[in-house]
């Protein structure tokens, strides 16, 4: 726990502050608070409908104003941001998961394996990954864990990349002959030996994947493919709202500031991972 | 005095694979060594020297199996060869702590099983042989300094008490005070464990300081064998002659 705070202090050699950290934890905190507090408790019912209060403005009843159908905007976002968050949790865990393994296998394997797969995975990279998710959606059907499962296979192909380039780095160090000469099998080897030297490049690859996961949700939502009512994700309030953009900015621009905040948390919090382990 | 050979290698050729220029090209492969006879004696320090590219480092790793394209014989009386490198800094894992990687040949040894409690027992042997504390036990590669990466690298090829060692280069990377110290180290380690060192390096003096027998390898070949006093004293070979001028001995 000491060990976290003085990673925000003065670095003593450079003067330098890891100011993205800072900002990074801040801005991520506040975000996960608002999610966290969102599962058990929200200022109104999310889903309650309220003719008499539609399209309010920033009140200090409804600090974010009322939508179209009344509905305490502040509240679904509270609602909203978890099942965001969510999906691009799952994104990351299904698309670095698989991704690392396939990168690993590859990159230290080598051969005709790896000379097919990256084939297979530069043909998925050739797409744009918000057209090869809505082709897996296609697939699928819509819904959450539909949406989650088509981004996470989308974003398989960086992350195996990425991982892939670490593993062709480290596989030829000497310390990787070292464990070879000592005995250690090859899953050893790959998992117990080099994997842990990728983790700072992953983390941060983690980080921006996080960010365009939660991007590609909200812009799958936004063409209606996403979270189905009565869930509401961000990106499915905001293209609710898009219509509502002259009459009541404040409705759009609340929930466009969540997403901004949460893309920027994470990047500042990826960037300022890297600098710490430069 | 009739000594035991530890490794006996007769007429070892070692071969690379040559890129294809084009992918209709027919495979080929390069002749690193051609036809190599050696023998390392036990209890011995043997000293490999030639100019680098010479097929130094091939040989050791055809010894101890990382070559795998090769044709001759090799006869090894122990099975467990440990191998030290020319380079601390990419000899050890950096995301490991020391006592991680002196545990790791333990926690992989198919010989037998260790316990947790002989495993860290045999870590503070060792690092008591290699000499240095045990609080670095905690620390990572990157807080030590080169001279004391390669006391770690020389304790990690130590930990399952092999009875050969082959340093590849084990001072190249070092200053000359903290190659004295290494040497020292190495030599009391052929002296205390009997252990067999096959020793490489370019360095021709450091050869004749830790050696009892040299060999002068140039292309691949081995073209001169002896007591370092008599090679350096009377050299036979024309090139072993160059090298002893060019390191400024003859």
């Amino acid at each position: 726990m000491k060990k976290f705070f003085s990673l925000f202090k003065k670095n003593k050699a450079t003067g330098e502050r890891n100011t993205f950290l800072l900002l990074g934890v801040i801005i991520t905190g506040f975000i996960l608070l608002m999610v966290i507090v969102g599962l058990f408790y929200t200022p109104y019912n999310p889903t309650k409908m309220d003719a008499s209060a539609k399209l309010q403005g920033i009140s200090f009843k409804h600090i974010m104003g009322t939508d179209n159908m009344g509905r305490d905007v502040f509240s679904r976002v509270m609602y909203g941001s978890r099942i965001t968050v969510a999906i691009a949790t799952f994104t990351i865990l299904i698309g670095a998961g698989i991704g690392t393994i396939i990168g690993a296998l590859t990159g230290y394997f080598g051969g005709i394996g790896d000379e097919i797969t990256m084939r297979i995975i530069d043909a998925m990279l050739a797409f744009p990954s918000l057209l090869l998710s809505l082709v897996f959606v296609s697939l699928f059907g819509t819904g959450t864990y539909q949406v989650a499962i088509a981004l996470g296979i989308s974003f398989i192909p960086s992350f195996a990349r990425i991982v892939r380039g670490e593993f062709l780095r480290c596989k030829n160090m000497d310390y990787v002959e070292v464990a070879r000469l000592q005995g250690a099998s090859n899953i050893r080897i790959i998992f117990v030996h080099i994997l842990p030297n990728t983790v700072g490049v992953l983390l941060s690859s983690v980080m921006i994947g996080f960010n365009n996961a939660v991007l590609a949700e909200a812009g799958l939502s936004f063409l209606g493919i996403g979270a189905q009512p009565p869930h509401a994700s961000l990106g499915k309030m905001l293209s609710d709202a898009q219509g509502y953009l002259f009459n009541r900015p404040s409705y759009v621009m609340s929930i466009g500031l969540v997403i901004v905040l949460m893309v920027l948390g994470f990047s500042f919090l990826g960037e300022g991972i890297k600098r710490i382990k430069n | 005095m009739e000594q035991e050979k530890v490794i006996q290698i007769r007429d070892l050729k070692v071969y690379y694979k040559q890129y294809r220029k084009n992918i209709f090209g027919k495979k080929r492969r390069h002749q690193v060594l051609k036809g190599v006879s050696i023998d390392v004696f036990e209890g011995e320090i043997l000293g490999l020297a030639g100019e680098s590219g010479c097929g130094k480092s091939t040989l050791a790793k055809a010894i101890v199996g990382m070559n795998k394209d090769i044709e001759g014989e090799i006869n090894l009386k122990y099975s467990d060869t440990q191998m030290v490198f020319q380079d601390p800094y990419s000899s050890l894992n950096p995301s490991k702590k020391i006592g991680w990687l002196l545990e790791e040949p333990l926690r992989v040894d198919k010989e037998r099983k260790w316990t947790p409690k002989e495993r860290k027992e045999k870590v503070l042997e060792i690092m008591k042989a290699i000499g240095l504390p045990k609080e670095m036990l905690e620390r990572y590669p990157s807080q030590l300094s080169g001279g004391q990466r390669q006391r770690v690298s020389i304790g990690v090829a130590l930990m399952r008490s092999p009875k050969v060692i082959i340093a590849d280069e084990p001072v190249s990377a070092l200053d000359v005070t903290i190659q004295a110290q290494i040497l020292q180290l190495l030599q009391q380690l052929n002296r205390d464990l009997g252990i067999t060192i096959l020793f490489i390096s370019h360095d021709l003096r450091v050869i004749y300081q830790i050696c009892n027998h040299v060999a002068i390898m140039k292309h691949g070949e081995i073209k001169e064998y002896g007591i370092p006093y008599e090679v350096y004293r009377n050299p036979q070979n024309d090139y072993t002659k160059e090298l002893l001028t060019a390191a400024g001995i003859k």
